[in-house]
């Protein structure tokens, strides 16, 4: 790890530690590698997405020391000693009530766009911002979705917000 | 994207020192414009300097206003509380712009620099005087809906398009920076420029100068001020023309007046003379619409953005309605009223 400061020439791969879905990891990577191609090419976790690998989709989405962020436009060597939650670390067993939302709620076609928006939602909840549609939509915004589930994609975070039906089936 | 090597500045000195050293160095800290541009080759730094280490990421008292440092993301800063109490304008602006994922990773300085979205600038198989000097400005005779109106030159017909800068120009605001020849503050006004002759320099700031703070005064347009975006859909899209207005009333008179356009020009539009010819007036549409007419009389259209100067007049019109009423423009309820 590069401890407080340091410097690499082009070609160098670099040490860095990432907690990932819980678990301390080691790595070596090279300084242009996105933090989203380091998860899907180099630690098989392709739950994450790449859209348009340019921000403008939100597919790649991911939680970063607590915070939503787009994987595709991080560098992986600049998230050092960072946590990060992909959808394959949201739960753990049973489905986790936004997952479960989204099945109860049809929230999804082909399901490319899907586990940016479940991370979205997810931060979306933990921020406690929105309350309303309205609301929810705009904080959704970030997340496009091709085929156009953005009804019930509303529909499922607004009953996990209201503690409806998914979050008790979960629990249960 | 280019390969390069990567420093990781452990002081604001070593930073200053490892860019000023090295002319195709570049500076990182939220990356979401830089790795964007490296992504199409429009950026081939030789080196990448992480400044996102250093002790720049608070919001800090100073002189009656606020400090705000360059690391602080745009998100934290919309949603502090001292922020939305005392500039909401500003908040309301960043709200504006981009989606929550990447107003997490943006940070205040790179907001500042983030470079224009002129479809030439991107494309690297079209000349554009501002990504390679001197190749020429297609977009003067070619595709330009989002282009300037205000503020053009022979070279560069390009917008900047920070929704966050165009708060700060009406509020007034420095910006602090540090380069190998020390410290200095630039006010905004003078930190973005006009294209001229030399559209590849997008501000004032010389290659070796970091952002460490966006310096807010000490002057309150809490109750009557609006961030009024309009754009091509209502989230997650670059504004066509935006306008942040900020007033003092005494009861219907407007006693001060602080009116910056976003989506026009090379840099947030300001015009003291229309300013000016808002106070003492009593607030309502003639006066509003005068205004306009007066920030608008030099404005230039281009064969496919001429729509922008009756947009940008009628924004005008109705930012300034809604910051004399006390009725800022909702981010989340999009109905403009
Ligand atoms: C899809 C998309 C949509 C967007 N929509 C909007 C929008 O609607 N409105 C809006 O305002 N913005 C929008 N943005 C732009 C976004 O706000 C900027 O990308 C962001 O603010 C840049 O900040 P950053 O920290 O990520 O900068 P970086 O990418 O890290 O850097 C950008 C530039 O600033 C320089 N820099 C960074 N910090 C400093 C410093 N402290 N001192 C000196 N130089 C520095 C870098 O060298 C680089 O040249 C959008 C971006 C994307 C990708
Ligand atoms: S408007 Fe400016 S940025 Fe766009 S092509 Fe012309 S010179 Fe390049
Ligand atoms: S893949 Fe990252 S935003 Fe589209
Ligand atoms: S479900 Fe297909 S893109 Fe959203």
């Amino acid at each position: 790890m590069l401890s407080e400061s340091g410097t690499r020439d082009a070609g160098d791969r670099i040490a860095i530690t990432l907690t990932i879905n819980g678990q301390r990891r080691q790595l070596q990577v090279a300084p242009w590698t996105s933090l989203l191609d380091l998860l899907r090419e180099d630690l098989d976790l392709t739950g994450t997405k790449k859209g348009c690998d340019h921000g403008q989709c939100g597919a790649c989405t991911v939680i970063v020391d607590g915070r939503r962020v787009n994987a595709c436009l991080a560098l992986a060597v600049m998230k050092d000693g960072a946590s990060v939650t992909t959808i394959e670390g949201l739960s753990t067993g049973a489905l986790h009530p936004v997952q479960a939302a989204f099945v109860e709620h049809d929230a999804f076609q082909c399901g490319y766009c899907t586990p940016g928006q479940i991370m979205s939602a997810v931060a979306l909840i933990e921020e406690g911002r929105a309350r309303t549609r309205e609301e929810i939509r705009e904080y959704m915004s970030g997340n496009l979705c091709r085929c156009g589930a953005y009804t019930n994609i509303v529909d499922a975070v607004e009953s996990v917000l209201n503690g409806s039906s998914a979050r008790r089936e979960a629990a249960e | 994207m280019n390969r390069f090597a990567y420093t990781r500045a452990g002081s604001v000195a070593e930073a200053v020192q490892a860019l000023a050293g090295d002319p195709a160095a570049r500076i990182i800290a939220g990356g979401t414009n830089l790795v964007d541009l490296m992504k199409y080759n429009v950026e081939r730094p030789d080196r990448l300097i992480d400044i996102t280490r250093l002790p720049l990421a608070a919001i800090e008292e100073h002189e009656g206003g606020l400090r705000i440092g360059a690391l602080v993301p745009n998100s934290t800063v919309a949603y502090d509380a001292r922020v939305t109490a005392r500039y909401p304008l500003l908040a309301s602006a960043i709200l504006a712009g981009a989606s929550p994922q990447l107003r997490n990773a943006a940070s205040t300085g790179g907001n500042l620099l983030q470079r224009t979205r002129c479809y030439y600038f991107y494309d690297e198989g079209t000349p554009c005087n501002k990504r390679v000097p001197g190749s020429g400005c297609p977009a003067i005779a070619g595709v330009n809906r989002i282009h300037a109106i205000l503020g053009t030159s022979d070279h560069c017909i390009a917008t900047h398009p920070s929704d966050m800068c165009v708060a700060l120009a009406a509020l007034d605001a420095t910006v602090r920076v540090e380069g190998p020849n020390g410290p200095r503050a630039i006010p905004f006004a003078e930190f973005h420029r006009l294209p001229g002759d030399e559209p590849q320099r997008d501000t004032t700031l010389a290659h070796g100068e970091i952002v460490l703070s966006v310096d807010l005064p000490d002057r309150d347009f809490s109750r009557h001020y609006t961030y009024l975006k309009l754009r091509d859909r209502l989230s997650y899209a670059f504004a066509l023309v935006s306008v942040a207005a900020a007033l003092e009333m005494d009861g219907e008179t407007i006693r001060t007046a602080r009116l910056a356009l976003g989506g026009v020009a090379h840099k947030p539009w300001r015009n003291a003379q229309a300013e000016r010819s808002l106070e003492g007036r009593t607030a309502g549409p003639e006066t509003f619409r005068a205004a306009a007419d007066l920030i608008l009389a030099e404005a230039k259209p281009y064969a496919h953005n001429g729509f922008k100067i009756e947009l940008a007049r009628r924004a005008i019109v109705r930012g300034l309605a809604q910051a004399a009423a006390g009725t800022p423009q909702s981010q989340t309820d999009k109905r403009i009223r």
